[in-house]
């Protein structure tokens, strides 16, 4: 693509009489019909894919990001290692307090359940807290988001690419814990047929097949938390801001979730749903807590998207 | 100064930009607006009732001190932010409305320039580029190369953004404006907090960005720093636009003045009165008045004929900073 269709026009110069009226600064412009070359012929799919590669690149080429995955992922492995220590394989015993904990010692799949437990306290939580928090109010911290909506990126497909990358990382967190945990678990335990909690066995594909199951439920915890943030995120210029308050959230509900005294408010609470999955670990499985924790998330994403497109539709962009 | 100069409105049933009069169909005005207005939620009225022309092909320098309300008006023009009331067209298409529309030709540079400090140059250019979904992926890389060989910046394009200097960063900025080609480009302040060199620098960019026929909507607290570049300007004062015209207009709101200094100032002041000269002034030794169309030569001979001794003549034309610091309002009033 050339320039060639604006250059070689004229020089503007001084344009006699008052502005408005006159024709003389007019034919100072370009002579010709203003170039549209750089017009893609590609439809507006290709041009968001576009767009969310290039959003993709961003969040995960980020140096921060990447710290923040390889610290969520070295968890897994330092559980795995620490109840090594605690238990010895195939023995009964071992620390109380952590679900799965009596299972582990049979079998290393279970340290998978146990990270994903864990870690979804605060660790997890955390490192989704920080790119939604980031999306919106990140961008208007450096100054870019005036220049994206100028280029025009559009508010609401902004919107819609953050928000997908938001979910890719919430993919990229559960499903690094939950592969680091698999590896651990099989160098560090036994591995074979897996014991259900509802006493059941069955082969050890079945129960890796659970446990992406179970991955795939907990991405989609964090996918909701991660529409959480980013409606927060339209909120504020300070990206700190926005990953501070959806913690503070986080642990509010956790701790809410643990008052028996609030029990009419439990279902409501967006972290209520999350250890929900175990469920997937017994047979049948309870597709009714798991439904309803799925319901949980789609109407928790709702409600976040109404609110960031609301506000982010309508807001002026100061920063 | 406080009677302004507005233009006449300039539109009918064609639209803000009077594209009635226009040739070949386009809009005559590359910027118009018509009473735009923006109120903050506290109740300042930081842009009152402004009404913009800017003509294609022009450079209009959008002049005014700090916090007159330029940058919320670019703000308002760009569709950053929603105007309280009045209406704002960019090329013709209304704005906010039209921004899908309208942006992809023009390029800006709003209030400093806005990058990833953890990206290069070039990879920053390919993230605005990506944004834009209008934009062909097929020819990036050569358009990227191009925006940065025009700003310079080539042999620094694969430095990270936050090692730049203020003035890589601003030509960075003005690099993304040229990333397509464009009908009118948007330049914020683009000398703000550069060295003169820098400043030169930019001038030099604005200068060639214009030869090229694209219109140009530069604003900028100093009128010395866009005066050498412009053809048009528009000065605010507190939200308000109180001149708008070519410069070429803005030169002649000042009267050119005959300035004696003389022992005798009265008597040569009596002169002076005689030959009808409007707004005679005493100053100590000095003796001032319009010129008027008359010959100063002729003026020097009747003072000699009135046997006044001169120690000096001349005519003075104010500055055009003397012009824009009586239109905003700021520093020392020259009489008038």
């Amino acid at each position: 693509m050339t320039e060639s269709s604006v250059a070689g026009s004229s020089v503007p110069g001084p344009a006699a009489g008052r502005l408005a009226t006159c024709p003389a600064a007019a034919g100072t412009g370009p002579a010709g019909r203003p170039t549209v070359a750089g017009q893609a012929s590609a439809g507006p799919v290709r041009a968001w894919l576009r767009f969310f590669r290039s959003e993709l690149r961003l969040v995960f080429g980020r140096r921060r990001n990447q710290a923040l995955l390889a610290v969520v992922a070295v968890f897994p492995l330092v559980i795995g290692i620490g109840l090594r220590l605690a238990i010895q394989p195939g023995s009964a015993g071992g620390p109380d307090g952590v679900a799965f904990i009596g299972q582990l010692a049979g079998n290393g799949i279970f340290l998978g359940f146990i990270a994903l437990t864990l870690l979804l306290v605060l660790v997890m939580p955390l490192a989704v807290a920080v790119a939604a928090g980031d999306s919106i109010a990140g961008e208007a911290g450096y100054g870019t988001l005036r220049y994206l909506l100028a280029v025009p990126a559009g508010r609401v497909r902004l919107l819609t690419v953050k928000y997908a990358v938001n979910v890719v990382f919430a993919l990229a967190v559960t499903f690094g814990v939950t592969a680091v945990a698999l590896a651990t678990g099989a160098a560090l335990f036994p591995i074979g047929p897996v014991t259900l909690l509802s006493g059941t066995t069955v082969p050890l594909a079945g129960g890796i097949i659970r446990l992406l199951f179970v991955a795939l439920y907990v991405a989609a915890a964090m996918s909701s938390l991660g529409a959480i943030g980013m409606a927060i995120s339209t909120l504020t210029e300070h990206a700190i801001g926005a990953i501070a308050a959806l913690t503070v959230l986080v642990v509010g509900s956790e701790i809410a979730d643990n008052v028996p005294q609030f029990a009419a408010i439990h279902p409501y609470l967006p972290t209520h749903w999350w250890n929900s999955f175990d469920a997937l670990l017994r047979v049948p499985i309870d597709t009714g807590s798991l439904l309803r924790g799925l319901l949980s998330f789609g109407l928790y994403l709702l409600l976040s998207g109404a609110i960031a497109w609301t506000r982010f539709t309508t807001a002026d962009v100061t920063s | 100064m406080t009677g302004a100069i507005r233009p006449p409105q300039a539109h009918g049933s064609a639209g803000l930009t009077g594209a009635a009069a226009a040739p070949a169909g386009q809009p005559a005005l590359a910027v118009a607006s018509s009473g735009l207005t923006k109120r903050f939620r506290g109740g300042q009225v930081a842009v009152d009732h402004i009404d913009l022309a800017v003509p294609r092909g022009s450079v209009y320098g959008f002049l005014g001190p700090n916090g007159s309300g330029k940058t919320t008006t670019i703000r308002m023009l760009l569709g950053l932010a929603f105007p309280t009331s009045g209406r704002a067209e960019l090329l013709g298409v209304p704005m906010p409305a039209g921004a899908i529309r309208a942006l992809p030709r023009v390029g800006s540079l709003v209030e400093g320039p806005g990058f990833y400090p953890f990206l290069s140059g070039q990879d920053n250019l390919a993230r605005c580029d990506a944004a834009d979904r209008t934009a062909d992926p097929r020819t990036a890389a050569a358009r990227i190369g191009e925006a940065l060989d025009r700003v310079g910046l080539l042999a620094a394009a694969g430095k990270r953004y936050r090692h730049y200097s203020l003035g890589m960063k601003q030509r960075l900025a003005i690099a993304a404006s040229l990333l397509r080609p464009r009908e009118l480009i948007v330049l914020d302040e683009p000398t703000n907090g550069l060295d003169p060199q820098g400043t030169r620098e930019v001038r030099g960019l604005i200068r060639r960005i214009a030869a090229s026929g694209i219109t140009v909507f530069v604003s900028s607290h100093l009128l010395s720093e866009v005066e050498q570049v412009c053809s048009h300007v528009g000065v605010m004062r507190s939200g308000r636009l109180v001149f708008q015209g070519p410069l070429t207009e803005l030169r002649r709101t000042r009267a050119t003045r005959i300035r004696v200094e003389t022992a005798e100032p009265e008597r040569a002041a009596e002169v002076l009165r005689r030959l009808r000269l409007p707004g005679p002034q005493i100053a100590g030794n000095e003796v001032s008045a319009q010129l008027a169309g008359q010959q100063p030569e002729q003026i020097c001979a009747e003072l000699v004929a009135a046997a006044v001794g001169i120690r000096g003549l001349g005519v003075v034309t104010p500055s055009l900073e003397e012009l824009f610091m009586a239109l905003t309002g700021e520093g020392f009033d020259i009489d008038d």
